[in-house]
């Protein structure tokens, strides 16, 4: 065999040069582990979720139409995220920018809500250290919460070498990690809407 | 500003003085030994801050070595004590101290020995064997061992600050609530699991891609050795499994720290749903534990019966077996719980199953020495040892798999002898076959035969004296994690169990001997071929040790045991042009970010709040860093490789 030919095989000069479809399929790897840390949290709900230990249960607390806004706000973040990376695919700095801030804005709104609701329950007396079920409530949106905080400083912390240098290999592979993280954050949206607030309204 | 720290956390009594005291003059003794000899820039620049996956295979050795001998100090006092806390003698030890001694030592053995020895042998050989220079995430993997040891030394750390759980390694609400235990203790277990847990999630993540990406052209999945089948398999069950661990450990934090009532007795917690929980993982667990193990029999006994491996596709099927009926048995850890006789049923014809592939592979491996030319290494010595032994233990599971049966012999010592029997018989004495079976290729020389032969001899006769005792006990309805008993009539048997400890320390002893013996005997042992046992995969094809790239040109496979094939077909070796290597760079980022999440988890078991924040900052900013930091990876010159091979040959 040709040494050119050896060396075309390898991939030479660069054996590493499928960092990209490495890092991105390892991403996929680890929000499998994250879906499983959030089914933990959901059987721990489903198991939960009537132990209200004589406090008001989820048809009493919740408000689905308040739930709903948050649904379709971050659904709306996730598709704007979408966005985001097909326009960084097609080496639009400016509009890649764009997408990715007003991801950015949506998630802060959203989070805003989710809050607002948590210091609501609390002042209503309905604190997570009242009943089973209020304590996997928290525990699980809390935990949803935590990671939409983490996505949007992730998507500050990826923007600026994007503002500085433009759409490099290095950043749209970060990008791509991170779209995918935010329709995560979606998925599990969407089942804690239909499990926590849709099903208790019954 | 110390939060719950106070002068009182240093308090102990004697004998745990005495652990702290020899702790400290051994790191005393380490610190001065690295200044004397002036190898702390070494030690940062070639070990700490290394992303070669061989170094970090070592280093996870060596940590859970050290790990081992605390462990084996831990199972030595309490058979101490059971030998001697009959009727009016209490023995030696507070029943508060016995409680920490034997939650450690389930946590040290489990997590930081079993878990770190596979992960050190599995990084080391993984992309030798699939032909790669090293794992698809090199700084990740460093990072992973890191938060390993950070794990590891939360235990170490309650030994002089402080005190450890005294609930069991399983750490069950509502005991380990707040309410039953104020203490730090719980709060050390829980962040050391937490956090070794994180870092042996992100290596599962690894080994996964650097498997499915990174093998060497040819290399179809049915021609992977079967030891990389194994890593493939365990790599699945921790990415499925330990993801519940943090959950429930979260779980179990906030109804610590921040007053939830997930897992409390009032309130409508469920302590059950977290004995469920922490079996969906701690099943799946065992085989993360035993399935390398599996995998490095199967790369022992062909070589040294100098035949192929019997049955490679039904041994693969077994292990996928295996794999997936991990995940459908965790329910037999209790089952006194009361879920009825139909739950109960099911999950024991489960547990029942999963005896037919471990059969499989049992008579794959005879019928692989069958009519073989065997030699008797050492290797061989402890796979025969680990036939016996880990049927035996098997048996004891399958009769504990039946319900009716479990309700006499639950959490009594019949299960530590069961679990002892199939930890030690075949996932100890799997790594001590890898160890010395693959000890050339990692320091170039091979291990003293006659030493390691009398150790495993140790071993086996006192680890068989050790627990099998316990089986009798059980049933005689002696129940586990007993600091003192009133039936006279045990005693004779807790003696026997001592006198086996005593004689499987003496084995411990002729392996560092063996190894003393084996460094000085370097020279006359040395293994220049790269392959002294006549070796099937291509960890063999390279240098022992190999160089830092693994292989300077990518092998490119045909068959199963390609090194086999290609050493028998007489292959004239092509003269090739070297070509600069792409590696990655070396960095602390791992090092700093374990040291902190240790801080981190350290503050939260004491209440500094304030140190936790600032930690917590600390491990971002060092992500951050990272993420802006450019050139993760330079290349080798052509010239510098040639001459590294060139002396290889000569």
């Amino acid at each position: 065999m040709k040494l050119a030919k050896i060396n075309a095989q390898e991939g030479y000069p660069d054996t590493h040069h499928d960092l990209h479809s490495k890092t991105v399929f390892g991403f996929w790897v680890y929000l499998v582990t994250d879906f499983v840390l959030f089914g933990t949290f959901f059987a721990t709900f489903a198991v939960l979720h009537n132990n209200t230990y004589g406090g008001p249960g989820a048809a009493q607390l919740f408000k689905l139409p308040f739930a709903l806004v948050q649904t379709l706000l971050l659904l709306t973040a996730a598709f704007v995220s979408g966005l985001g990376g097909a326009a960084a695919h097609r080496k639009h700095k400016g509009a890649t920018i764009a997408f990715f801030a007003l991801t950015m804005v949506l998630g802060i709104v959203f989070m805003g809500m989710e809050l607002n609701e948590f210091s609501r329950l609390i002042k209503a007396g309905h604190g997570w250290e009242k009943s089973a079920f209020l304590s996997i409530f928290f525990t699980l949106v809390g935990t949803h919460g935590i990671h939409v905080l983490f996505a949007i400083l992730w998507v500050i912390a990826l923007l600026i070498p994007v503002i500085k240098e433009g759409i490099t290999a290095e950043s749209l592979r970060r990008l791509t990690c991170l779209r995918m993280f935010w329709q995560f954050l979606n998925i599990i949206w969407v089942f804690i809407f239909t499990f926590v607030y849709f099903m208790g309204d019954y | 500003m110390f939060g719950r720290l106070t002068i009182e956390a240093f308090q102990h009594d004697m004998i745990e003085y005495m652990a702290d005291v020899s702790m400290l003059l051994g790191a005393v003794l380490v610190i001065g030994l690295l200044t004397y000899l002036k190898r702390w820039k070494w030690l940062w620049t070639e070990w700490l801050t290394t992303v070669d996956h061989k170094k970090i295979g070592i280093m996870y050795i060596i940590f859970s070595t050290l790990m081992l001998l605390k462990g084996l100090v831990d199972a030595a006092m309490m058979r101490a004590q059971q030998m001697m806390a009959v009727g009016q003698s209490m023995g030696y030890l507070e029943p508060d101290h016995y409680q920490q001694i034997f939650t450690a030592h389930g946590v040290t053995m489990i997590f930081f020995v079993g878990m770190g020895y596979m992960f050190g042998i599995i990084n080391y050989m993984l992309p030798l064997q699939i032909g790669a220079r090293d794992v698809a995430f090199p700084y990740l993997n460093n990072l992973s061992f890191w938060l390993f040891v950070s794990g590891g030394l939360f235990i170490i750390t309650s030994l002089v600050i402080g005190e450890y759980a005294g609930t069991g390694w399983s750490c069950y609400p509502p005991l380990s609530g707040i309410k039953y235990n104020p203490g730090v203790g719980v709060d050390y277990w829980l962040w050391s699991v937490q956090i070794s847990g994180a870092g042996t999630m992100l290596s599962g993540i690894n080994f996964l891609v650097t498997i499915l990406k990174m093998r060497c052209p040819g290399m179809t999945l049915m021609k992977m050795p079967v030891f990389v089948w194994s890593v493939l398999a365990t790599v699945i069950l921790v990415i499925f499994a330990f993801p519940i661990l943090t959950a429930t450990a979260a779980m179990l934090t906030t109804d610590r720290l921040l007053d939830t009532k997930i897992f409390t007795e009032d309130f409508g917690g469920s302590p059950m749903m977290y004995i469920n929980l922490f079996w969906a993982w701690g099943h799946p667990e065992v085989y993360i534990l035993i399935l390398p193990a599996f995998g490095i029999f199967s790369e022992v006994v062909p070589v040294f019966s100098q035949k192929r491996l019997f049955g490679y596709t039904s041994m693969v099927w077994a292990i996928l077996a295996i794999t997936f009926l991990a995940f459908v048995v965790w329910l037999h850890h209790f089952f006194t719980m009361g879920a009825g006789a139909n739950v109960n049923a099911f999950f024991g014809i489960m547990t029942m199953i999963i005896a037919l592939p471990t059969g499989v592979k049992v008579f794959n491996w005879l019928f692989t020495m069958f009519r073989g030319k065997i030699k008797f290494t050492t290797p061989m010595y402890w796979f025969l040892g680990f036939v016996v032994t880990f049927t035996l233990g098997g048996m004891a599971g399958v009769l504990m798999a039946i319900p009716g049966a479990d309700f006499q012999v639950h959490n009594s010592l019949f299960l530590i002898a069961h679990f002892h029997f199939v930890i030690i018989g075949g996932v100890v004495f799997g790594f001590f076959a890898g160890y010395s079976y693959w000890f050339p290729k990692i320091f170039g020389f091979t291990l003293n035969e006659k030493l390691g032969k009398y150790a495993f001899w140790f071993w086996l006769i006192g680890f068989l004296m050790a627990f099998t005792p316990l089986y009798l006990l059980g049933f005689m309805g002696a129940t586990r994690r007993l600091d003192h008993y009133n039936v006279p009539g045990w005693q004779p048997l807790f003696i026997v169990a001592g006198i086996g400890a005593a004689l499987v320390l003496v084995g411990v002893g002729f392996q560092m001997l063996q190894l003393l013996v084996s460094i000085k005997d370097r020279k006359q042992n040395a293994d220049l071929t790269g392959d002294p046992w006549n070796g099937r995969n291509l960890e063999w094809s390279t240098s022992s040790p190999p160089p830092f790239y693994n292989f300077a040109f990518t092998p490119h496979v045909h068959s199963r045991d390609p090194f086999w094939v290609a050493k028998k077909g007489k292959q004239i070796e092509e003269k090739r042009a070297y070509h600069p290597l792409h590696m990655p760079k070396n960095t602390g980022t791992g090092f700093y970010i374990g040291a902190l999440s240790f801080v981190f988890g350290f503050a939260l078991v004491w209440y500094m709040f304030w140190l936790a924040l600032l930690s917590a900052v600390g491990m971002v900013a060092f992500s951050l860093a990272r993420l802006f930091e450019k050139e993760h990876e330079y290349y080798v010159p052509a010239a510098e490789v040639a001459k590294i091979e060139m002396g290889r040959s000569e």
